[in-house]
């Protein structure tokens, strides 16, 4: 396994070669249950999750992908009585191993949610957050790291006037990409989101679509989403969960042209769910 | 069908002009407060009273200089005590809401926020004046901090969990610890809704008498020491409306204006405070 360690002007300028030469797995899955308190929610999760490429979790509402996703920055850990159990590996290393800092963990492995939340300070302050609690006090670096994540999340230019506002003025598809960018910020190696895109209209939500097509050089992004055409737009494998079960994972057009599982095809084509 | 309606509409406009009679019972008693006070108090209020010393009786004119900084002095002690409490307190009962010494302290708060304040000053008698054998500004102080302590803990404690979940997790995905997210994300955002509940609290402590009358007591003279008997606006008003002078009565109606002058202010400021924070909450 070969994991690159960039400074985020590197990775930039890194050539598509570099890219299709990491086609490894960043995220691997093994027998992975979760539970609230006694309520069996996923069941036996397996996955491989490629570095720098999008996979997409589908399925019907209540299915467990949310909580799966949650699973692998530890998200889950603030609910009471919910545990997870198996392994998730990242760069082969347990998550759920006994000496796994969770701070650190999810330091390298950023969240966007589906409802936005932008704290209450301004645009300035919400993407230094991060990075202010890693120790960073210098103004300079603070400014050159805050430009680069907003430029990255395609803000900048719709904000770069008005940093030191507040960033509850700006709009919801505004909020989100603030938010991609706070968690851009602290330069993470994933990037998890949770139907990033789901409360925003047409428009923003394609914006959020071309930024993740974007991102995907540099980074491993699992995104969660109701949408499937969204799915079959931004994902390059996709994952088809079903109560809690993983049904069926694979090259996204494997997925939506031809799968294996009857289950599958018929959420897919719409037959249900 | 008609006669049935009409029926309804009866009964409708019945209980309408109850409710609004009722809104005027419950109104006419603070407007003849607000009355009797700015007729009564305004005009005895002069500069005189906000920078002059009380007068000896028979003497006309003085004011109630030194009353006024010891009211200061004491909701200054009360809050330097209760608010660091209280909120920490209440950001506990918020964090940790479902542990049995949680359901233990908001209990007690709630006790304590039922107990007559009279009952109040005399705890703050018993372990701060009898020991040292004299009335002081710090036994008032006190007494009165007992008194906000629990509407600070349970306005902490409600504002901080109207802060949206989304904004915890925010924090913690970007790496924060939990104490981090509480301190840096969580409590700026109640902050407005935390500063009012002070605000509320401050306003209801000033108007206490009974408390300060075994505590802080009384003092004729100007005096800011801590150790020392002090005066309080409510006290001294008190002691002048109950005295036989005409002066003292003219006196006490100043010092009564000034101090529902000082409340209004006070909720205002807290009202100020709640609108910023739901137009936040809106967005």
């Amino acid at each position: 396994m070969i994991t690159l360690v960039l400074e985020p002007e590197q990775k930039a300028a890194m050539p598509q070669v570099a890219t299709q030469a990491n086609d490894d797995t960043k995220i691997s899955v093994r027998d992975f249950d979760f539970f609230y308190g006694s309520a069996k929610v996923l069941h036996g999760i397996s996955l491989d999750i490629p570095a720098r490429k999008v996979t997409a979790l589908i399925g019907p509402s209540g299915c467990g992908k949310s909580t799966f996703i949650r699973s692998i920055n530890r998200m889950n850990d603030i609910i009471t009585d919910a545990r997870g159990k198996g392994t998730i590996l990242i760069d082969g290393k347990n998550v759920y191993g006994g000496d796994t800092d969770v701070v650190e963990l999810r330091r390298r492995v950023g969240m966007v949610f589906q409802k936005s939340n932008p704290f209450p300070k301004s645009i300035y302050d919400n993407v230094a957050y991060g990075l202010r609690i890693g120790g960073l006090r210098n103004k300079r670096q603070l400014d050159e790291i805050i430009e680069r994540s907003l430029t990255r999340a395609a803000l900048w230019h719709e904000v770069k006037d008005r940093l030191h506002a507040s960033a509850l003025a700006l709009s919801g598809g505004q909020q989100q990409r603030l938010c991609i960018a706070r968690a851009l910020a602290v330069d993470p190696e994933i990037l998890l989101m949770d139907e990033p895109a789901s409360a925003l209209d047409p428009i923003a939500t394609s914006k959020i679509e071309e930024l993740i097509y974007e991102l995907k050089d540099n980074y491993t992004i699992v995104i969660v989403t109701h949408n499937m055409q969204q799915a079959a737009r931004v994902s390059d494998r996709t994952a088809f969960f079903m109560l809690g079960r993983l049904v069926e994972e694979g090259d996204k057009n494997t997925i939506f042209m031809n799968p294996k599982e009857k289950m599958t095809e018929d959420y897919v084509t719409g037959r249900f769910g | 069908m008609t006669a049935n309606l009409r029926r309804r509409k009866i009964y409708s406009r019945i209980f309408e002009t109850l409710c609004a009679l009722a809104v005027i019972v419950a109104l006419i008693p603070l407007a003849m407060i607000l009355f009797y006070v700015i007729k009564e108090g305004f005009g005895a209020l002069n500069l005189d009273f906000f920078t002059h010393m009380p007068k000896p009786v028979g003497e006309s004119g003085g004011g109630m200089a030194n009353a006024i900084a010891g009211t200061l002095i004491l909701i200054g002690i009360a809050a330097a005590f209760a608010v660091p409490v209280g909120c920490l307190c209440g950001i506990h009962l918020s964090e940790y809401p479902a542990t049995k010494f949680s359901s233990i302290v908001r209990f007690a708060a709630d006790v304590l926020n039922g107990v007559p304040s009279i009952v109040v000053g005399i705890f703050a008698y018993g372990i701060l004046v009898l020991p040292v054998k004299r009335f002081s500004a710090i036994a008032g102080g006190v007494a009165l901090g007992l008194l906000m302590i629990p509407i600070v803990v349970r306005t902490t404690e409600e504002l901080l969990r109207l802060v949206p979940g989304g904004l915890r997790e925010g924090a913690l995905a970007l790496g924060a610890t939990r104490g981090r997210a509480v301190f840096s994300v969580i409590v700026p955002a109640a902050l407005p809704g935390i500063l009012t509940g002070i605000l509320v609290a401050l306003a209801r402590v000033a108007g206490e008498t009974a408390p300060l009358l075994f505590t802080a007591f009384n003092n004729r003279f100007w005096s800011t020491s801590l150790t020392q008997p002090i005066a309080s606006l409510t006290v001294q008003i008190f002691t002048y409306a109950i005295s036989p002078y005409d002066d003292w009565h003219r006196q006490a109606w100043a010092g009564a204006f000034l101090l529902v002058m000082m409340i209004l202010a006070l909720s205002i400021l807290a009202r100020l405070a709640v609108r910023r924070l739901e137009r936040m909450n809106r967005s």
